[in-house]
């Protein structure tokens, strides 16, 4: 899976506010969205190192150097070295591309699922969409880590098996949200314009009630991403997720960090600060492009 | 009224099933099974026939229809059968552990609402200045941080501190011991992973008293009460905030019951023998009867909270019954 090309859900949504000078409007949204121009930064600076993470990192994340163990921060080593001598910053680097794949993808398929089928549940009604709702019932009722716990040991471990562990749970919740918006979206006329009109069922779906729940759709991306960067850190950490050696924050703070927390605590502290960053960089940036787009909610 | 709880108990009842029908399946489908676990699991070679013996006594060479109904029909029993790792009831199992993580969970609830509610409401009265920023991003931060990485942090911050004023490094205790044998003991240890997951369930609890209450403040009878010219403290405590708690408590209650499972990683951290930590346990073993007691009871938790909620929730409010 290639990082540059998942990195378009979340450049696209900046597209709307740029009517004015570039300058200026992007003034406007930092005085207007503070926050919400501090996550965008946040998200800009990680998708840029997870791109150009063989150009930035200064060190090779996974060949082991036993003469450099434990070297505490310093000029070479800014971050220090982990317990097989490897560069804790050039890891931290090539981990965002780790989490920011598995993040966009799980969240762009998720949410694309439930976008689909909460608007299919919706549009059909009836039986259909009861029998629907129950099942999303059964997935919401489970807690999320355990059902990705339960997918991980059928499947195993692995970052494409991961995504698929984190995906799962993603779906009900989107199609939940969008079927929601959608009921609404059912009784404008223009659905029945378009039944009237004998299109099929999939072009009214796709093109006419699709587009209308845009909105909705977008911002539970956005909150996916966050969320599923830290679940994926979260299973890894249980030894359930990504594998040695890859690079990967959740397995940075796995692999002897909690035994040597004490003598190199650098090896704990920097990868749960790039999690915490990450993820909330991801949040903030969510919650602005929820309060620009849906001027309902605002007030949450 | 009567009717709404009647629907809304036989809703109960699907969701349940389906819940049940979920985890069997997923835990048939994981490869290998308690007896590979116990008898080959050291690389050592075995026979079929002993296999198959081990099958045998665990009732698992039984179709996966009679093992369902089996399973279906001892939770409808509210007898969840017995573990096929230890040989013990698996409600004494729980037992053992239940106490821990019920505690974890009400000591995290309790210092999540000690951190929303007022920082919450001030957020909301110093709406847009930098005080409102700063507990938005404080609570922005509480999602985002990892609460198994608070946890290391928490533990590095005692040992570091101790050393520091005391000459050697303190750990809180492993064994645990109920709050009414010995207080101390049992909160030095509980404490630190209450705070590590209460912080976390703050923030949503906090954006939530912080909105409700900005969209309460701006009711008619808090301007009457402005106009009466009532003090400021006086209209936020009785006037706005009673108003504006009830779907503060409400996340509350739900997060309560997300709880239950989400102490999984926690309980990891902090090497606690509680709940999640027997479920993670459990699935490493294969564990399955184990599995999905475990699984059906926090699902049963979960289902029953949101289901209080609702009902709740439709007696305040006539329209929600009708709908």
């Amino acid at each position: 899976m290639d990082a540059t090309s998942q990195t378009i859900p979340g450049e696209e949504i900046e597209e709307p506010a740029v009517s004015k000078p570039w300058l200026v409007s992007l003034l406007d949204l930092i005085r207007q969205q503070p926050l919400g121009a501090a996550g965008a930064f946040i998200v800009i600076i990680m998708v840029f190192l997870a791109v150009f993470a063989n150009l930035v990192a200064p060190f090779d994340p996974i060949v082991n150097d036993y003469g450099s163990m434990h070297i505490p921060p310093d000029g070479t080593h800014w971050l220090g070295t982990d317990q097989f001598g490897r560069d804790v910053l050039s890891r931290l680097i090539y981990g965002a591309r780790t989490a920011l794949v598995v993040g966009f993808v799980s969240a762009f398929i998720g949410a694309t699922a439930g976008l689909v089928l909460g608007v299919s549940s919706a549009y059909f009604g009836g039986l259909f969409d009861l029998i629907f709702q129950r099942v999303m019932d059964v997935f919401m009722a489970f807690p999320l880590i355990i059902l990705a716990l339960a997918v991980v040991s059928i499947f195993g471990t692995g970052v494409e098996n991961l995504i698929i562990a984190i995906t799962i749970p993603f779906i009900p919740r989107c199609a939940r949200v969008v079927r929601s918006s959608a009921l609404s979206i059912r009784e404008i006329p223009y659905v029945d314009a378009a039944r009237a009109l004998g299109f099929s069922h999939r072009r009214i779906i796709l093109r006419h009630m699709v587009p209308n729940v845009m909105a909705p759709y977008l911002i539970m991306i956005t909150a996916f991403v966050g969320q599923a960067i830290l679940l994926e850190a979260s299973l890894t950490f249980l030894g359930l997720g990504v594998q040695e050696p890859t690079p990967a924050w959740g397995l940075m703070l796995q692999g002897g960090a909690e035994e040597y927390a004490e003598s190199a605590p650098w090896m704990a502290i920097f990868p749960g600060l790039a999690i915490s960053l990450a993820v909330f960089g991801f949040n903030l940036f969510g919650d602005a492009l929820r309060d620009v787009l849906d001027p309902k909610l605002r007030s949450q | 009224m009567y009717q709404y709880i009647v629907k809304r108990l036989l809703l109960v009842i699907p969701t349940l099933f389906g819940a049940a029908v979920l985890v069997f399946l997923l835990l048939r489908l994981i490869p290998g099974d308690i007896c590979d676990m116990r008898l080959a699991g050291e690389g050592g070679l075995v026979d079929e026939e002993t296999l198959n013996t081990c099958r045998a006594v665990m009732g698992i060479d039984k179709s996966l229809w009679l093992q369902f109904v089996d399973f279906i029909w001892g939770f409808i029993r509210f007898d969840l059968g017995i573990s096929m790792w230890t040989g013990q009831p698996i409600s004494y199992e729980i037992g053992l552990r239940f106490h821990l993580s019920l505690q974890v969970a009400i000591m995290a609830t309790v210092a999540s609402i000690i951190i929303a509610i007022p920082l919450g409401t001030i957020s909301a009265i110093k709406q847009n200045t930098w005080i409102d920023y700063f507990v938005r991003a404080f609570s922005i931060a509480g999602i985002a941080i990892p609460s198994f990485w608070l946890g290391i942090i928490i533990i590095l911050g005692l040992l570091i501190t101790t050393q520091y004023f005391s000459g050697t490094p303190w750990m809180p205790p492993i064994q645990f011991k109920p709050i009414w044998e010995d207080p101390m003991h049992n909160l030095s240890q509980l404490l630190w992973p209450a705070i590590a997951t209460g912080y976390r369930y703050s923030a949503v609890a906090t954006r939530m008293t912080r909105s409700t209450l900005l969209e309460v403040l701006r009711e008619d009878y808090v301007r009457t009460a402005r106009a009466k010219g009532l003090l400021e403290k006086v209209i936020i405590n009785r006037h706005a905030l009673k108003n504006a708690m009830l779907p503060v408590v409400t996340v509350i209650g739900i997060e309560f019951a997300f709880l239950m499972g989400g102490l999984v990683v926690t309980e990891q951290v902090f090497n606690l023998n509680g709940l999640g930590k027997l479920f993670v346990e459990s699935v490493d073993h294969h564990d399955f009867t184990l599995t999905q007691a475990l699984v059906m009871v926090v699902v049963t938790i979960f289902v029953f909270t949101n289901l209080i909620v609702d009902i709740f929730y439709a007696w305040l409010d006539p329209r929600i019954r009708y709908s």
